[in-house]
């Protein structure tokens, strides 16, 4: 896996699936492209329209917490979001975004401000703010984990090993 | 000393990994029940045919619930049921459609059983917990997966060892116990832990415990378990499954994380405040806020004895002027149910409206959404942001007793006052 490099996307506490893909936009769940327009637009209408490739996440606590919806994790990753860095992350979400293919980082992410150009190898554990010239380290994943990420995602996993391998 | 004997939760893990778990392991299990919904299953599909394949001894275990936009309210979502309709009949998956209820009930109804692993694309499948299963939500991919294979990966959780003691007093239910103990520990609580309730469990039936379970993910957890004990096995008997009972309680050695208590009988009735499950408050201490909707349903609180608890304190009354009273019954059964006990009737001369089972206005499709800067209150079990299908309205959460008696006057109302 490369090195991950965009810009920060600051959120705070408790983001909720919610807010990433709300339910009012049930109907276009097997529309994910339209889906991903909306993502995150209740707490910041910018969002799914400036989102570059790359770009990152960057979050405080609780990421994600509440539905199951994948389609959460899936249109951030469709919008163009390479990972997501958070204080903590709730437990399905975590899940969801291995499965999906998305990485999430869990580390202290007070050093990193709005728009703020990063580095983000997943294997050495580092971040690099290039804007800041500050640099910090987190636990990479499990290698288990590391390996679905690697694969491109759990489905991706499985035809490649013909099962789950941990 | 280390601990020797298992939990729960090891114990259910250890018997579909094969091996004995300790938490922090990484294992792969066998799933017995694999779900999705409308929500979620034409995601899950979609894996499972890049997959290629679908294991067909599964057919009766993998299920695909309509339930969450039930029926239809717009040509996207028939379509999304059409999809999952000819997926079943291609791959043999279980199909429950529209007018069967909300999947959680109908697994608690005629699936969920002592010691089984279940899967859910939702996530609120902890709530067959209650039954000590272990039962917890999953993405559409992971069901995918299980739904395809009969596997799927597990880090086994620490758990956390809730212990109960005395009971309840009249009025107050296991809904504001649930919310009682998640205002207390937090939202992320219990992130990534599985909850062992323990202690004087006799005092909660099966609709009780299924509450609780119901709950648990509110609080973050994995899932929330109850021993399998006699109400259990009456439940199952109740439905002629008594063959699927087994007895299951941890050992009296077995190690938690933690061990927190509670005593039921100082519990109050309890409401959430918006927009966080963990902003708790007593029911008391609310009566200056005005309500436009009462919802009274969903997996948490829409199954026979909340609508019986809701109907006692809205026998022969009316409801407030300009509030609405929407009630949904969490499946068929309880639907006949409520209908040949004449509840049906109290809701509707109240001044209610009876939506068809399903997840009825809960997550925002349809049927009951709310106007701007307009206030509900809900026995559903989540009141983030923007959940019932308006950013701008302020939901708050309760018994299906407080429910009844804040319809009644207008405001949130401590039940109390009333029964
Ligand atoms: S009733 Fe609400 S919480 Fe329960 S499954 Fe349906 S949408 Fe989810």
């Amino acid at each position: 896996m490369m090195t991950l490099q965009g810009k920060a996307w600051r959120f705070g506490d408790s983001v909720t699936t919610d807010h990433i893909a709300p339910g009012r936009y049930f109907h276009l769940r097997s529309n994910l492209p339209e889906l991903a327009r909306h993502a995150l637009e209740d707490l910041r209408s910018d969002f799914a329209s400036e989102v570059k490739k790359g770009d990152f996440i960057v979050t405080g606590k609780n990421f994600g917490l509440g539905s199951s919806r994948e389609h959460a994790p899936t249109i951030l990753k469709l919008a163009g979001v390479s990972a997501i860095l958070a204080q903590s992350f709730a437990r399905i979400f975590f899940r969801n975004a291995v499965n999906i293919g998305l990485p999430v980082v869990i580390m202290d992410t007070t050093f990193i401000n709005e728009q703020d150009e990063l580095e983000v190898s997943l294997e050495k554990g580092l971040v690099k703010n290039i804007t800041n010239d500050r640099v910090a380290q987190f636990n990479p994943l499990s290698p288990e984990l590391l390996r679905i990420l690697q694969d491109g995602g759990l489905i991706e996993h499985v035809k490649k090993n013909g099962r789950i391998v941990v | 000393m280390e601990k020797t004997g298992q939990n729960l939760t090891e114990k259910i893990i250890s018997r579909h990994a094969g091996k004995g778990v300790r938490p922090g392991d990484m294992v792969v299990a066998d799933v017995d029940i694999a779900l999705a919904q409308d929500g979620t299953a034409p995601l899950a599909i979609r894996q499972i045919e890049k997959l290629g394949s679908c294991n067909p001894d599964r057919n009766h275990l993998n299920i695909l619930f309509m339930d969450h936009a039930s029926p239809s309210p717009r040509k996207e979502l028939a379509d999304d049921h059409a999809f999952m309709r000819s997926f079943a009949k291609e791959y043999g998956a279980t199909v429950s459609d529209v007018g069967e209820g909300i999947c959680h009930q109908l697994i608690a109804e005629k699936y969920a059983a002592p010691g089984m692993l279940i899967l859910g694309a939702d996530s609120h499948t902890c709530t067959a917990g209650a039954f000590c299963a272990f039962a917890t939500g999953m993405g559409s991919t992971d069901i995918a997966v299980a739904m395809a294979t009969g596997k799927t990966w597990l880090r086994v959780p620490e758990s956390i060892k809730v212990v109960l003691h005395g009971k309840l007093s009249n009025g107050v239910l296991a809904k504001d116990l649930i919310l009682h103990i998640i205002g207390d520990i937090g939202a992320d609580g219990a992130t990534y832990k599985a909850l062992e309730f323990s202690g004087y469990i006799d005092s909660l039936d099966m609709e009780q415990r299924l509450v609780m379970s119901n709950m648990a993910v509110e609080a973050g957890a994995k899932a929330g378990l109850f021993p399998a004990d006699n109400r259990t096995l009456t439940y199952l008997q109740e439905r002629g499954r008594a063959e699927q009972f087994n007895e299951i309680a941890p050992d009296s050695d077995a190690g938690y994380e933690k061990v927190i208590e509670y005593h039921l009988d100082s519990i109050e009735p309890t409401v959430a405040m918006p927009h966080a499950v963990d902003n708790t408050a007593p029911a008391s201490t609310l009566s200056g806020i005005s309500i436009d909707q009462v919802y009274i349903g969903t997996c948490t609180n829409g199954r026979l004895s909340d609508l019986e608890t809701a109907a006692a304190i809205l026998k022969g009354k009316r409801i407030a002027s300009g509030v609405r009273l929407v009630v949904c019954p969490a499946s068929r059964e309880i639907y006949l149910k409520a209908v040949e006990k004449g509840l049906v009737s109290i809701f509707i001369e109240a001044g209610g409206l009876v939506l068809p089972p399903g997840c009825g206005p809960c997550v925002g499709i349809h049927q009951g959404i709310l106007a701007k800067n307009e206030v509900v209150l809900s026995t559903q079990n989540r009141n983030f942001q923007g959940r019932m299908g308006n950013p701008d309205s302020s939901i708050y959460l309760a018994s299906p007793a407080t429910a009844a008696a804040s319809a009644l006057f207008g405001h949130i109302t401590d039940p109390r006052e009333v029964v």
